[in-house]
């Protein structure tokens, strides 16, 4: 039910009922209804299953989301110790949403040099 | 290759009398009737298009001198739709098809057969597009088309043009290629990237369309197969086309007949980004997307950086590539490493590899 | 491909498999609900990457595999009138009805076609103004955005000849369907991340907090599902319990407003039948009043569909996370991907066919006691 892949919108015109983009998609251009993302416009990426955009991808957020991967199981290598790794996982920090009782966004251990056990994560993606 | 698409009328300028095809814009009843109207159109679009002796002598039978050794015969009907898409048509299908099957067997392909099974009301245009490709890739193949038919079902009852060809190839000697040699220790190679025949005919299906650069590979490929062979010889113990069903079925084949296991990396696969690109958005597997210009060769490992070398020095071969070898393992099965480090079985599909949403 | 490509990383992907390594204690099951995941995770053998203590139950998230057997008969007898064009995603012309697939009946002569899109079904309609186009609308929320739109724009055209055979199934009553029942041993779930794209992940904290389980909304490739399955381990390891996105580049918590009005509007919550696993009260979507006439089901009238489930079938035990596959006694014997009896057999992503695949790796005693089924597995 989820096959949906990011495309980057190259134009955007209207069909008289809705508003259709030119999407592209690594090379391979389709029609797209957009009328679900009325926020995206040309240049942005965009979600798209069975034909329609379904949300925008914020690229900070992506960008961010990148590099935490790549830090992650970097800090285990030089550390190299098993109850050390747990324990900063275990301390990861709350944040808000709207009701308080979800977690943060994004809070993977800071990059070398933040006192360890002690992190604040990083910020929610501010969308 | 004239677009039959957007075909306009044939270029009658060098065909003896034209003027009687003029008058029949479109197939009819009687074109297939062995009349009249038949011959014309073998006088007027077959003969000056395929232009060889024995064609010409028009008799119920080819007779063809061969000389010795064993021959090898191959027979496949051509039914694609659309009949013209980005980088082939049918006409191209029928005789690189059928070329590349005794090409794979270790022939040497020489003659060929043409039948067609064409639709009442089917433009003429059309079919003169189909059939110089025909003579183009004949020609680029060495083969020489000798003998066919025409038959004309009635209008709903075929999808235009149909094409039957049957080949006949002369076994190199000292070769003995098959399924079911490979052995463990082999290595896999692969002449091209994967893919791009079933992606393009997919950009045009109804229904799934998409813009793309991407063509067919449609090619004959006994040229650079015979170079292999130069070169490798005996070292080269299976050969296949992977047109239906793709790479996976193709792989899986060998491994049944050879009772043997086969592991590719899938890091190691050719494939355009574009094809990649297309697999993604419609939830298809590249590995089972049909090919129509690219040759899987299983090779005693002493060869294979040899036989990787000549691929890449032809024109058809300059994304070849190692992808994997024969085991002993996990016998009747191939499995791919996947980019993550782990393996994962790939079966041979059930059926058509369709789109999905999931 | 960009924002694709980059989430396949293998070199990045086996350190964040170390990291869970390096963070699990104890054996947990988590189960991801999405047949998307279920499909990307064993195609790219990230169970295999797990500690063996790790199992991953691969849930009811593929609406091939639970739409209700009727639905399915009734589309077969609908695709099999003259005078409609049938059309529907790729995914459901081979999963079995009581006799034969939708392929057997575009065998049979059924003008059934395989589009990209509902809304190539509505060009499909008005080409053909003298057929009845009916499009099979199936799918989780992620999919009912573009179904809506479907009818909506048939309805503004004022299309005679359009028409949806509905099977909308949602995901928060299915997760709590699963933890209500009797021997439940799923621990933690990762969330459907274009589900989530769509209705955002503020139905879920509720959830977490009834029942004290871990939901980490998660994407679909490689990296994301990692991250995903690490952070549910973390929290299973330290006794938490919350909502996480780790999806946060597509998701947010409100989801898609644009989406979830027009749903609203097209759309309302009725009961559902799930292939294999019964009614689930309000867990479904079926079309409002005012846009009925577009109802497939209405409009056709099928009667006199005697649906059979196989006898032998255990597809529903299979998706709740109860049996594992290679425990169904059809399995590999009556019921293969050649013969499929159920549709978990018959999905590339249903549980039943992925381990038919792999189970050839390993003997049934192996299966049986094996983590996750699939660590172990052959080199390549």
């Amino acid at each position: 039910m989820c096959l949906a892949i990011p495309g980057k919108v190259e134009e955007i015109t209207t069909d008289g009922l809705i508003r259709v983009g030119r999407v592209n998609f690594g090379g391979v251009v389709k029609r797209v209804c957009l009328d679900y993302v009325p926020e995206v416009e040309v240049g942005d990426y965009t979600i798209v299953h069975v034909g329609f955009a379904i949300s925008k991808i914020d690229e900070e957020t992506a960008e961010q989301t990148l590099r935490d991967f790549r830090e992650l199981g970097l800090l285990d290598e030089e550390l190299g110790s098993e109850e050390e790794a747990f324990a900063r996982a275990a301390k990861a920090p709350q944040s808000s949403c709207p009701d308080g009782s979800c977690s943060t966004d994004s809070q993977f251990i800071k990059p070398r040099g933040a006192a360890p056990g002690g992190s604040e994560g990083g910020a929610g993606s501010g969308r | 290759m004239a677009d039959g698409s957007k075909a306009g009328t044939p270029d009658f300028s060098n065909w003896s009398c034209p003027l009687p095809l003029v008058g029949y814009p479109t197939i009819v009843m009687g074109h297939g009737g062995g009349g009249k109207l038949g011959n014309e159109l073998v006088e007027h679009l077959f003969l000056p298009a395929f232009r060889n002796a024995a064609l010409e002598n028009l008799g119920d039978a080819a007779v063809l001198a061969l000389g010795s050794g064993n021959l090898a015969m191959s027979t496949d009907s051509y039914v694609v739709q659309p009949l013209f898409f980005p980088g082939g048509s049918i006409g191209e299908l029928a005789v690189n098809g059928t070329v590349n099957d005794l090409a794979v067997s270790g022939a040497a392909p020489r003659f060929l057969s043409a039948s067609f099974i064409l639709e009442e009301g089917f433009p003429l245009a059309q079919l003169a597009a189909i059939v110089e490709s025909m003579a183009k890739a004949a020609a680029t193949a060495g083969v020489e088309i000798v003998t066919g038919d025409t038959k004309v079902v009635e209008r709903g009852h075929g999808d235009g043009c149909y094409i039957n060809t049957a080949g006949i190839g002369v076994l190199r000697e000292g070769i003995q290629v098959g399924p079911h040699r490979a052995q463990p220790g082999d290595v896999v190679l692969v002449s091209g990237t994967i893919g791009d025949h079933g992606m393009a005919i997919m950009s045009v299906r109804e229904g799934l369309e998409f813009e793309s650069q991407i063509r067919s590979d449609c090619a004959a490929l006994n040229g650079m197969i015979a170079e292999v062979l130069d070169a490798a010889g005996a070292a080269v113990h299976a050969m296949r086309d992977p047109t239906r069903g793709g790479l996976a079925s193709t792989l899986n084949e060998i491994a049944n007949s050879s009772n043997v296991g086969i592991a590719i990396d899938e890091a190691s696969l050719p494939v355009r980004v574009e094809v990649q690109s297309a697999c993604e958005l419609l939830g298809l597997d590249p590995v089972y997307v049909a090919n129509e210009g690219k040759a899987v060769f299983i090779v005693a490992p002493d060869s294979a950086d040899s036989v990787l070398k000549v691929l890449r020095a032809h024109v058809l071969g300059r994304d070849a590539a190692r992808i994997g070898q024969v085991t002993s393992e996990h016998k009747r099965m191939l499995v791919a490493r996947t980019a993550m480090g782990a393996n994962r079985v790939i079966p041979t599909q059930i059926g058509e590899q369709l789109p999905r949403i999931c | 491909m960009k924002y694709l490509t980059e989430f396949r990383n293998g070199e990045i992907a086996q350190r964040m498999a170390r990291e869970i390594h390096s963070v699990t204690t104890r054996p947990w099951k988590i189960m991801e609900v999405c047949g998307g995941q279920t499909h990307s995770i064993i195609r790219n053998g990230i169970d295999q990457m797990l500690p063996a203590s790790i199992e991953m139950i691969h849930g009811p998230g593929c609406p091939v595999c639970v739409t209700p057997l009727e639905l399915i008969d009734k589309a077969l007898a609908i695709a099999a009138q003259p005078g409609v064009i049938f059309c529907s995603f790729g995914d459901m012309l081979r999963v079995p009805g009581t006799e034969g697939d939708l392929f057997q009946v575009k065998g049979a002569g059924g003008d059934v076609r395989v589009v990209y899109s509902p809304l190539d079904a509505v060009d499909l309609a008005v080409k053909n103004p003298e057929k009845q186009v009916v499009f099979f609308g199936v799918g989780f929320e992620t999919t009912a955005p573009a179904n809506a739109m479907s009818v909506h724009l048939a309805k503004r055209r004022g299309l005679k000849n359009f028409s949806l055979l509905v099977s909308h199934v949602l995901v928060p009553p299915a997760i709590e369907a699963i933890l209500q029942s009797p021997g439940n041993k799923v621990q933690g779930f990762l969330l459907a991340g274009h589900v989530c794209s769509v209705m955002g992940y503020w139905e879920y904290p509720p959830l977490a907090e009834k029942y004290k389980i871990p939901l980490v909304v998660t994407g679909f490739e490689p990296l994301d599902l990692l991250d995903g399955i690490r952070r549910a381990v973390i929290q299973l390891e330290t006794g938490r319990h919350e909502v996480e996105n780790a999806y946060s580049r597509v998701v947010t918590f409100e989801g898609n407003r644009a989406a979830q009005k027009l749903l609203a509007e097209v759309f309302e919550v009725t009961d559902r039948a799930w292939r294999g696993i019964g009614v689930i009260p309000k867990s479904g979507w079926r079309l409002s009043e005012a846009y009925r006439e577009f109802d497939a089901e209405e409009r056709f009238h099928i009667t006199g569909i005697h649906t059979q489930e196989s006898a032998l079938c255990r597809a529903g035990d299979v998706l709740r996370g109860a049996i594992k596959p290679a425990e169904c006694a059809a399995f590999g014997k009556e019921c293969t991907p050649r013969h499929p009896l159920g549709a978990t057999m018959v999905s590339s992503e249903g549980a039943c066919a992925a381990y038919y695949n792999y189970g050839r790796f390993m003997s049934a005693e192996e299966l049986a006691s094996a983590g996750s089924g699939l660590t172990g597995v052959a080199h390549g």
